[in-house]
């Protein structure tokens, strides 16, 4: 949908990725961190796209399946003692088989009744952390995880590209231990998993995905196997989500069975609905808005404080949710389908330029 | 164990939906290279009979026999594979996506891309959209529908989706069309279009036709044979002429009216 076209347009794409990148150079910790959050999220929206926008199967479970990837990757590094880029492939994948597992009622039941499928993740995999294998997963306190690093071998007594020598472990390492560092690497996956999502979108497979959308049974009759694509869209939101978890996981230095909950799923839907269902755009433009506003919710508080002294610490908790239900309902009567929809619009109205007002 | 005899053999197939018989120990044969035409009045079991042949319905009894497959038996996905397209009575289109996006959709069971190169978008992925795209543009033109190919079908007017459907159907390369009602609810210059087009297909790319159509004077205008079905039984079968003087389809025709 958003191929581009022409030589100015790789411009400013180079340009604003380029800008990105330095972020950390020109600009304070928090709106780095504010920029990680958004590319984390819009990872995991990204997957919800193809499961929720593109195959229309409506699912509550992606906050799981980034549970499992965060797990996943910090066991793959702290009790293997693998390097964080190899563990975050292997744990999005995991996670991914972990949400074909719950992908496979879509076989049986179609929307509402899915919806509470793909809910009974949301609890069943937190309660796994909690209860079960205590030893490694330390129960509801959940775990540590280690700073991902690039280690490289100490060359004519220097180390090259950034790196620094470690005593300890007698070599060259490059540390990713702040949101300034991580950056790059949510930069990498968001460009990765953009490409991605974009060729599935121009191709067989989400061709296929979307005539399941539209119409199953028509589909169907058409040769394409419902059930068979159905649970490869689980697989591949779920491995979104999961690589999602894994960064969320490894930024954050810590998790557990709450670190990311069901207000994150509902979130992500939320995202996908105000950003554009089934878009190439959506999750990028909606994950950024929600978040945005979450930041203007916190700006806001001592305002609201000053407000309502007698219940300061209710208020602000109610703020975030108030204003994210209004963004919705805001959007869903005005705007239902999306920030994408509308950006379109405004593009097809500049081609067409001065005959449009 | 298939009869043998033309294309399609449908043999002794009975429907019911809980006490209703949509089709009662219905036979026919479709012969190669012809068109088929089924007519009866409302309600007799014309939509239901496609419906067992494209796998949608599972008849309690008898069997669909097509290429030595017996189609009541076959998974629904498998049987377009075989060679088996058709349109809708009430147009089944994914109304979301374009008039080509809808056209290439049908050239699914064409493409042997797998999902990750579909992901990677690199080496026979990329060679196959771009070759399919051909054969779909092909059937654009062949169609008439060039104006409207990057259009939301959901927005397009009855006619012009009818035409994308045919479209859509035409993409499978099909040895047998099943067409429920092409012409329904079309002016008189959109039938003739259709008609063309259907008799175009037929003889152009030698494609078998079943169609089911209410309009006598077109049925008797393209169709090589006729099949007629009265509350689920088959009353007659034979060339339009025969039919169109059968006392038994005089009869079925003037009850109803
Ligand atoms: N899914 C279904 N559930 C219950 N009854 C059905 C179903 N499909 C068809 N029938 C019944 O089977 C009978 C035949 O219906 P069918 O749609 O095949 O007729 P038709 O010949 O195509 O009629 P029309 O000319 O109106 O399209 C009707 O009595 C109909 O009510
Ligand atoms: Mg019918």
């Amino acid at each position: 949908m958003s191929v581009l076209r022409k030589r100015w347009q790789y411009v400013v794409l180079f340009v604003g990725l380029a800008a990105l990148f330095l972020l950390p150079a020109y600009s304070s910790e928090s709106t780095v961190s504010f920029v990680n959050r958004v590319l984390i999220a819009i990872v995991a929206v990204q997957g919800l796209n193809i499961l929720t926008g593109y195959t229309g199967q409506i699912s509550l479970g992606q906050a799981a399946f980034m549970t499992v990837g965060g797990y996943a990757s910090t066991l793959l590094v702290t009790q293997l003692g693998w390097n964080f880029f190899f563990a975050l492939p292997v744990a999005a994948l995991s996670a991914g088989v972990v949400g074909l597992i719950f992908g496979l009622p879509s076989l049986r039941v179609k929307g509402f009744y899915l919806v509470m499928a793909t809910l009974s993740a949301q609890f069943i995999i937190p309660w796994i952390t909690r209860n079960i294998y205590g030893d490694i997963l330390h129960g509801a306190q959940g775990l540590n995880v280690p700073v991902p690093i690039i280690k490289l071998p100490v060359i004519n007594n220097l180390c090259f590209f950034g790196t620094q020598f470690d005593g300890e472990l007698g070599a060259c390492v490059y540390r990713f231990a702040t949101s300034d560092q991580f950056i790059h690497i949510s930069l990498v996956v968001v460009i990765l998993s953009t490409i991605v999502a974009h060729n599935i979108s121009r191709s067989r497979l989400g061709r296929a995905l979307v005539s399941i959308r539209d119409n199953d049974l028509a589909a169907e009759l058409l040769g394409i196997d419902p059930f068979a694509y159905k649970l490869k869209a689980f697989f591949i939101a779920a491995v979104f989500a999961g690589a999602a978890g894994a960064m969320l996981a490894h930024n954050l230095r810590h998790i557990n069975s709450v670190t990311v909950n069901l207000t994150d799923s509902i979130l992500f839907m939320g995202m996908l609905v105000v950003g554009g269902l089934g878009t190439s755009l959506g999750p990028i433009f909606g994950a950024t808005l929600v978040i945005l506003l979450e930041e203007i919710a916190t700006v806001m508080s001592p305002w609201v404080i000053s407000v309502l002294p007698d219940n300061a610490a209710g208020a602000t908790a109610a703020l975030r949710p108030l204003i994210f239900g209004l963004a919705l309902i805001v959007f869903l009567i005005f705007e239902p389908r999306g920030l994408a929809h509308r950006w379109k619009l405004t593009k097809a109205a500049w081609r067409m330029r001065p005959f449009s007002r | 164990m298939t009869p043998n005899s033309g294309l399609l053999a449908v043999r002794d197939v009975s429907l019911s939906f809980g006490g209703t018989a949509a089709l009662t120990d219905v036979s026919f044969d479709v012969q190669e290279g012809e068109i088929l035409a089924i007519i009866g009045p409302n309600g007799a079991g014309k939509t239901s009979m496609l419906n067992c042949i494209s796998g949608f319905y599972r008849p309690q009894e008898g069997g669909i026999f097509f290429k030595s497959a017996d189609l009541t038996k076959t998974p629904t996905h498998k049987i377009a594979p075989l060679g088996i397209a058709r349109t809708f009575q009430n147009i089944a289109l994914y109304t979301g996506l374009s008039t080509l996006d809808n056209i290439m959709a049908a050239r699914h069971i064409h493409m042997r891309q797998r999902s990750v190169e579909s992901m990677l978008y690199w080496g026979r992925a990329q060679r196959e959209e771009v070759e399919h795209r051909e054969v779909v543009e092909g059937i654009i033109d062949f169609l008439e529908i060039a104006h409207i190919r990057k259009s939301i079908v959901g927005a397009l007017p009855y006619g012009l989706r009818k035409r994308v459907e045919l479209g859509r159907a035409l993409a499978l390369e099909s040895d047998l069309l099943l067409l429920d009602e092409p012409m329904t609810g079309m002016n008189v210059e959109e039938k003739e279009d259709m008609a063309r087009f259907v008799l175009d297909i037929h003889e152009q790319r030698g494609v078998t036709v079943v169609l089911i159509e209410h309009d006598m004077g077109l049925v008797m205008d393209i169709s090589d044979r006729v099949v007629v079905l009265d509350f689920g039984v088959k009353i007659a079968e034979g060339l339009p002429d025969e039919i169109k003087n059968d006392p038994q389809v005089i009869q079925a025709y003037l009850g109803e009216v």
